[in-house]
């Protein structure tokens, strides 16, 4: 059987392209650093969206192209496939030695750097949820891919990993949702290209108890077209993203998703950053009448189309919350060994140790609800409950987790000199956030 | 590939177990924790059929059919074996009452210590029995390598003479045969404490009280005195020799084995007390929505989500320590893991359902009350949740036990 063939249906392309910058590294180490430098030179940077591309409708001929559901062994299983353990590998790696390194001047700057950006997109990221036949990397769904490569990024940074992972949410869900002509209109853009689009899924509007069934930001109907008008906050890249996935309430129907090139009239976008995830550059997107062709609608309005996206959507940030509170984790346990007070190393008293068990403990109770509900996706079942059960878990353990990151350091865990400070305000970002990325 | 449902060819078991649960455990739940020390001839009956089922089933019962471990099968695929599958059962059983699992004929913990570590010969000799276990002492509880229980070899019988105090021996009473640890030499610490087992007939294990408790009241726990008892030295468990480099590991590594059962307990009385809890906040017009927002729900459901997310947690805690068993991977952090999570969540949910539930949860009319109090003892047995957090502890900081106490 080809590895093509096997159960998660990677295609060699996909591991071609990886093998071009990581996989080879951890295989026969190459230091990736070189090769990013190459192509950073080499690509050049999109700065904004005035700088973007327009995307030219292209009839898809008919019909979408659609991932399999996943077929179970009918066995629990905790094994990621051979292909899901080479993905994994490689991005903890890219995370370890390009996110971490980056990750405090990106949150100061509250910016991504172009050159991680280009290197991320080598990474295939984009085409993690795209069907082989559309140029992505897949023949079945693959939320549990994504989520293991949301969990390995934002092991080395969450805020780099939402800019990175955003386009890919975007693709994934044209892939899932989009028809024909939606394809291929727009997944060239971010299966094809160089560096993909940037772009995001516009969600989150700016009010306490923010529901995702209940929008605010409104869309009407005139004629053939659609005009929106409202808020939208926490979008990951804002200020350069040249498609957006909005979420907006159509009148006299619901909740539905819309595909809104930046280029249109009335869309305004302005940075705003939060406590956390500064890397990923969110700003606000204000639309103003903004008019939008009958085919910007996604999934003909399927208010279970929607349901899903917000519930792909939370999934993806209890991956991130995974992979950083792993971080806090590994980063914790060196420091109260080696750090002595009253004569012996701090990690010698139940207090401070217990701390410990106790963030391994919660960690991985997060992680196993995480991949359950992306296992169960995959496999087109029911998941719901089990989505709100991870978002439970990664929002309250995960922030207790930043919380006692910077508890176990004292002092030094208030400064800047470690990092345990920015994971105690990223975490705090699921939970918070909806929309943004999905898986 | 990565899947965390309940394994295919399990289901028909678990709903066997959840049967059980149902129509034998829940209906004389309460009349056992109100007759503490009752013996529950009703599960005489089911007993029977679980020995039936245990030749060529996987129902383990309460895992007293051993978890052993089997060094690799000839294929390389993954396994989900006895240990997925007796956790599983035991989940559903502590649905229905875990004092009544834990009563349950043939089924102790110390046949669960025979059918892990025996020698075949042994293994035929206490086919059938029911053995209770005998780690405990008033002196020593979660410090078990502190037993002061002397077992002196006499060359003269060849036989070993026990002398010591034991308690807290779950279906002391009621066993057959109670596995004592003793230890041979109390200078050498861990490596000389050894088991054996005793027939309850014996005249020197002498029954001293049963204790009253705050819940698994159906299960009777026995204090015993061993007074100059002799016991054959073929009843001794593993090896005779006393290996200082080997030290504790052999006995321990039971626990790596069981602790996701005990887990596994917790697990299904925390899932009995959410069902019921939910039923009452329905007829109270309080239900989740998995899709909205916890914070724009009622406050009861808000905290009924929290609890369940705990209770999920723990859970895939459990299944994921067991399959690790199955699949011969080192489990002693998941499986700690896996026990304090489950057993902390079981005391803070159950303790919660009654809260939100009121003079219903209080009340003896329903069986939240007594689930509470059940409850306790799951963070207790089997390694208090201090002792996991100190396991897990010194794993992921590589202390010894006397670095880190």
């Amino acid at each position: 059987m080809s590895m093509a063939e096997r159960s998660m249906g990677l295609s060699l392309r996909a591991l071609g392209r990886l093998a071009g910058s990581d996989v080879v590294d951890r295989l026969g180490v190459r230091k990736p650093a070189e090769r990013i430098l190459y192509r950073a030179t080499r690509d050049g940077f999109k700065a904004a969206s005035a700088a973007g591309r327009t995307f030219k409708a292209i009839n898809g001929n008919g019909k979408p192209k659609r991932l399999s559901a996943t077929q179970s062994t009918g066995l629990f299983d905790l094994n990621p496939t051979e292909e899901q353990q080479m993905l994994q590998e490689s991005f903890k790696a890219f995370g370890q030695e390009q996110l971490r390194p980056a990750a405090l001047r990106a949150d100061s700057d509250a910016q991504a750097p172009a050159e991680l950006l280009a290197a991320g997109a080598e990474l295939g990221l984009t085409m993690l949820g795209v069907p082989d036949e559309l140029g992505g990397a897949v023949s079945e769904r693959s939320s549990v891919t994504a989520v293991l490569a949301a969990e390995a990024l934002a092991q080395g940074d969450m805020g780099l990993a939402v800019a990175l992972l955003a386009p890919a949410g975007v693709a994934s869900a044209l892939a899932l949702w989009g028809d024909g002509d939606q394809q291929a209109t727009y997944l060239p853009a971010f299966v094809e290209e160089e560096t993909p689009a940037p772009a995001a899924l516009a969600l989150q509007e700016p009010r306490a108890l923010f529901d995702p069934l209940a929008l605010q930001t409104t869309a009407r109907r005139e004629r053939d077209d659609f005009v929106l008008d409202g808020v939208k906050s926490l979008v990951p890249l804002a200020e350069r993203a040249e498609l957006l996935l909005v979420a907006a309430r159509l009148e006299g129907h619901g909740p539905v998703l819309f595909l809104v090139e930046t280029q249109a009239r009335g869309v305004l976008v302005k940075a705003a950053p939060g406590m956390g995830v500064r890397a990923a550059a969110t700003g606000d997107v204000l639309l103003e009448g903004v008019r939008l062709p009958g085919s910007a609608l996604l999934a003909d309005g399927d208010p279970v189309v929607y349901a899903e996206a917000v519930r792909r959507a939370r999934l993806a940030w209890c991956a991130l919350a995974c992979g950083t509170a792993r971080a806090v984790l590994d980063y914790v346990i060196p420091h109260v060994n080696e750090r002595v007070a009253f004569g012996e190393p701090i990690s010698n008293r139940q207090s401070v140790a217990f701390t410990v068990s106790d963030i391994a403990v919660e960690l991985e109770g997060m992680r196993l609800a995480t991949l359950r509900a992306a296992a169960r996706i995959d496999a087109g079942k029911a998941a719901a409950r089990e989505v709100a059960i991870a978002r439970t878990l990664c929002s309250e353990k995960g922030a207790w987790i930043g919380s006692n990151g910077v508890q176990l350091l004292g002092g030094h865990g208030y400064v800047k000199e470690h990092p345990v400070e920015r994971w105690y305000r990223d975490l705090r970002a699921v939970g918070v956030c909806e929309g943004a990325l999905l898986v | 590939m990565i899947n965390l449902e309940i394994p295919k060819k399990f289901v028909p078991l678990v709903g066997q177990a959840h049967q059980v649960a149902e129509e034998v455990f829940r209906p004389i739940s309460r009349k056992y924790d109100a007759e503490e020390h009752a013996y529950p001839k009703e599960l005489d009956m089911l007993a029977a059929l679980i020995d039936g089922m245990n030749d060529g089933s996987d129902l383990g019962g309460a895992g007293a059919a051993g978890v052993r471990r089997t060094d690799g099968d000839g294929t390389d695929g993954v396994r989900n074996g006895s240990n997925m599958s007796t956790v599983l059962g035991i989940i559903e059983l502590c649905w229905g009452d875990v004092g009544l699992l834990l009563s349950m004929p043939r089924q102790g913990l110390g046949n669960s210590a025979i059918a892990s570590v025996a020698n075949d010969e042994q293994l035929e000799r206490f086919r059938g029995k029911w053995a209770a276990m005998a780690i405990t002492e008033p002196e020593a509880g979660s410090d078990s390598a502190a037993i002061r229980t002397t077992a002196v070899y006499d060359e003269a019988t060849g036989e070993y003479v026990l002398n010591g105090e034991k308690i807290y021996v779950t279906s002391g009473e009621r066993a057959d045969l109670v596995v004592v640890w003793a230890t041979l030499d109390r200078s050498l610490g861990r490596a000389a404490i050894k088991s054996f087992v005793v027939e309850r007939s014996n005249p020197g294990l002498k029954l001293d009280r049963l204790e009253h408790k705050l819940g698994i009241r159906a299960s009777d726990t026995a204090a015993f005195i061993l007074d100059d008892c002799r016991v054959p030295r073929e009843n001794l468990l593993g090896s005779p020799e006393v290996d200082v480099r080997r030290g504790f590991a052999g006995v321990m590594q039971t626990f790596d084995n069981t602790r996701p059962l005990v887990a596994g307990m917790a697990v299904g009385l925390t899932r009995a007390c959410l069902e019921e809890t939910q039923r009452l906040l329905g007829e109270a017009g309080v239900e989740v929505d998995y899709d909205r927002p916890a914070s724009t729900q009622p406050a009861a459901a808000a905290e009924y989500l929290a609890m369940e997310a705990d209770f999920e947690a723990a859970r895939l805690l459990t299944l994921e320590a067991a399959w690790m068993a199955d699949n011969s991977k080192p489990n002693s952090l998941q499986a700690s893991m896996a026990k304090a999570k489950a057993g902390r969540t079981c005391v803070d949910v159950a303790l919660r359902c009654v809260r939100l539930c009121g003079s219903l949860g209080f009340g003896q009319e329903l069986l939240l009350e007594k689930w509470a109090r059940d409850a306790k003892i799951l963070d207790l047995f089997e390694g208090t949740q201090q002792i996991q957090l100190l396991i897990i502890a010194r794993q992921l900081l590589g202390k010894t036990s006397a670095e880190l106490k």
